[in-house]
């Protein structure tokens, strides 16, 4: 019996796509708005940066290592939370609250609740929630050595006129990297060539939110308002980087229409109506809270049941 | 016009290179044939020799076992060994027919043949059932059972299955590049049986040669169509094929009748054309013999019951150590445990691999990237049928429309986390369909 082959069931051939390749590619999407942070806010947001990012991936490494489970931290998905949690942050704040941040996500949003796949709620927007509810006054000061005065959006808010193309550009106060919409855009480009994500749920999500807002931000169609409410906030990195998550958002496509809906509606209730200018970190996060539910609504049906032309 | 094709599917390496240019050739077994009773889907057939009996080449050597089953005969003249269970590509033992080759390859006489003309629609079916035909893509259904649906009048079209979507497999492309008159008179031979039937040659789109021989062969025939479809995996799974060709959609609890739709394999049909116009048995099978671990890739002639491992000696033997082999494509086909096991009528290929890219990869946690439910041409949710079949919850499972899954592999193909969805699921299915005989 010694010359028997390996036997397995089928298929025996696999694709080239692995869990690191999907997360290498997010974080190489991230690049261009994390190097417009840095060019933007300086030295310091590029240290906030690095000290999150090696704040969640130790967090994944250390709590494996005493829960004697495998190291997983070579999938890279700490990695792309702590960048994501990073350009979330104020460029000014101090590197203890990327420390927190990063251990929060990690710890509690993603490893108690089973680790990669299992979190029910984006980890870095966890955490950046936690973080504005816990440390107020430092997660919503955006003065830096390159700017003071309030963000875009609450000058928005405010009745203030504001400069469209500095916002596009990303020439404006906020966190590290949601300034540049065109930074954003280009990285979503990359995502989108590379078939790691759609435009179903950023562009249903986007284009809900211009629909409300023409609907109830009293401006009417108004498309300086418009273009100011798309550039400013974390709107584009939300949709194209947050909303997105593979683990956080419905797997159906109807699923992900209605998510899309969703957050384009509860963003816009933020914004419009809320005490804050921003909102898209709570509307995702309730999204998010909405998946199973969503899902189940939206199971598709099978070939042969109807299902077949899709 | 939209390109002839379904929703989902994949698109592997193909690797029909390495075979597609190399002429069917005929290969003498030298060793014992070996003959398993379950070749097909039904009930086993049932042995009429004896051990220490003669038999000739064509000679009927089992009988079939009910309706739904296929006689087997000699493909070799010599001399019953043995009667005995005997490992098959599945891994599973069955009762099996063991003949010694003579080397005389002696033959019967067959019966005088009456022209098509003469024929009625029973003694075509007839002819069809006494030879022992069965699907040859894979799944081995009785072909005159297939044959005989309920209302024969209801049957639109009769598809040939000329996609061979399967990476690696060239058999049927060899057939239909040398031998396309037998197909294209196969196929008019099963619309005989079908008044109201339309035929169709579907074959995939990377085999333009064979859509232009095939529309030249079928010029001057009104009633039969050759349709291009899109290449892409599994686009000669019935039920995709059915809807590309047609538009029409079948679940898993409809037969390929139920849309007016009758589907047989290139090597089936050509099979059906032997049997009706040269009154022959279901004898031989082209069987592509490749990989990177073959020498010389080929197509071949084989005889039913020839050794796995004298096909690879006819390749030339191996270059580099095999460390998976695999009976079929490598989408569906069987890991085999070693070459010791006999060809039967659904062999289409034996897959030499040099690598296993499924023991390669540890699989990870899902991340739910919906790329499994993306390419799922049954149109379910892999990822969490999976998980339903994990947790051994049938309600779910069902209410998910787990049994609409085809096992076509292409979410443990494409699943970025390397978990084997297609395996769980069909285990689950398994189980389901055993519940259902309780």
């Amino acid at each position: 019996m010694s010359d028997l082959m390996k036997v397995s069931s089928n298929p025996h051939i696999r694709s080239k796509a692995t869990t690191s390749g999907i997360m290498g590619a997010v974080c190489v999407a991230l690049l261009p708005a994390t190097a417009f942070g840095v060019y933007n806010f300086g030295l310091h947001a590029l240290l906030l940066i690095l000290v999150t990012v090696a704040s969640t991936v130790l967090t994944e490494f250390v709590y494996e290592k005493l829960m004697k489970k495998r190291v997983t931290v070579t999938d890279l998905s700490a990695m792309v939370t702590g960048l994501l949690l990073a350009l979330n942050l104020p460029p000014a704040a101090p590197l203890w609250i990327g420390v927190i941040g990063g251990v929060f996500a990690i710890l509690v949003v993603k490893m108690l609740f089973g680790g990669l796949g299992q979190n029910f709620m984006n980890p870095a927007l966890g955490a950046r929630c936690f973080l504005l509810i816990s440390f107020t006054s430092i997660m919503t000061n955006f003065d830096c050595d390159a700017y003071t005065g309030a963000t875009p959006l609450a000058a928005l808010k405010a009745g203030e006129s504001v400069n469209v193309m500095d916002m596009i550009i990303g020439r404006t106060s906020g966190t590290i990297g949601e300034t540049s919409m065109i930074a954003i855009v280009i990285g979503a480009c990359i995502l989108i060539l590379l078939d790691v994500i759609d435009l179903r749920i950023p562009g249903t999500y986007i284009v809900t939110f211009v629909i409300f807002i023409t609907l109830f931000g009293g401006r009417g169609f108004d498309t300086a308002f418009i273009s100011a409410q798309l550039a400013g906030g974390g709107l584009m990195l939300g949709a194209f980087f947050m909303a997105t998550d593979y683990v956080t958002r419905p797997i159906t496509k109807n699923g992900q229409y209605l998510f899309g809906i969703f957050l384009g509606i509860m963003t816009g209730i933020f914004r419009l109506f809320g005490p804050g200018a921003e909102g898209v970190s709570y509307a995702i996060i309730l999204g998010n809270l909405l998946v199973p539910l969503i899902e189940k609504m939206t199971v598709p049906k099978a070939f042969g049941k109807g299902g077949e032309r899709v | 016009m939209a390109k002839l094709t379904f929703t989902g599917g994949i698109h592997p390496y193909d690797g029909k290179d390495l075979s597609k240019d190399k002429p069917m050739k005929a290969v003498l077994p030298k060793g014992d044939l070996v003959y398993p009773m379950s070749q097909h889907i039904g009930a086993p057939a049932v042995p009429i020799v004896q051990k220490g009996d003669r038999v000739l080449t064509g000679q009927k050597i089992a009988e079939a076992g009910g309706f739904v089953s296929a006689p087997i005969y000699a493909t070799v003249s010599g001399t019953v060994k043995a009667i005995e269970p005997r490992r098959i590509v599945t891994g599973d033992s069955v009762m099996s027919i063991v003949v010694e080759n003579d080397g005389l390859y002696e033959e019967v006489e067959y019966g005088p043949v009456k022209p098509l003309e003469e024929l009625t629609k029973e003694e075509i079916i007839g002819l069809v059932r006494e030879a022992g035909v069965v699907g040859m893509g894979g799944a081995g259904f009785p072909t005159h059972v297939k044959l005989s649906p309920k209302e024969p009048e209801k049957i639109e079209y009769v598809i040939a299955n000329c996609a061979e979507c399967e990476p690696y497999l060239t058999s049927d492309y060899r057939r239909m590049v040398e031998e396309p008159e037998k197909l294209v008179d196969g196929l008019k031979i099963i619309l005989r049986l079908f008044d109201n039937a339309k035929g169709i040659l579907a074959v995939e789109d990377n085999k333009p040669d064979c859509i232009q021989i095939l529309k030249k062969l079928t010029a001057n025939e009104p009633d039969i169509t050759v349709k291009a479809l899109q290449t892409k995996y599994p686009q000669g799974s019935e039920r995709q094929l059915i809807y590309a060709a047609t538009g029409r959609a079948i679940n898993s609890s409809m037969l390929p009748a139920d849309a007016g739709c009758i589907v047989d394999n290139v090597d089936t049909v050509v099979a059906i054309q032997q049997a009706v116009r040269e009154g022959k048995p279901l004898m031989h099978r082209i069987v592509t013999v490749t990989g990177d671990a073959i020498n010389d890739p080929r197509n071949f002639i084989v005889r039913i019951g020839t050794n796995y491992h004298e096909l690879v000696e006819e390749a030339g033997g191996f270059k580099s150590d095999p460390v998976k082999i695999v009976s079929g494509g490598p989408m569906m086909g069987f890991a085999l445990f070693g070459l010791d096991v006999p060809t039967t009528k659904t062999s289409s290929a034996l897959l030499c691999m040099t690598k296993d890219e499924v023991a390669e990869y540890e699989p990870g946690p899902c991340i739910k990237c919906g790329k499994c439910s993306e390419v799922c041409p049954g149109r379910v949710l892999p990822n969490k049928l999976a998980v339903f079949a994990e947790h051994g919850d049938d309600e779910q499972f069902l209410k998910y429309n787990g049994m609409e899954c085809c096992e076509c592999g292409c979410c443990s193909f494409i699943c970025p986390a390397k978990r084997p969805l297609t395996q769980m699921i069909k285990s689950m299915r398994k189980i389901q369909l055993a519940k259902r005989k309780k």
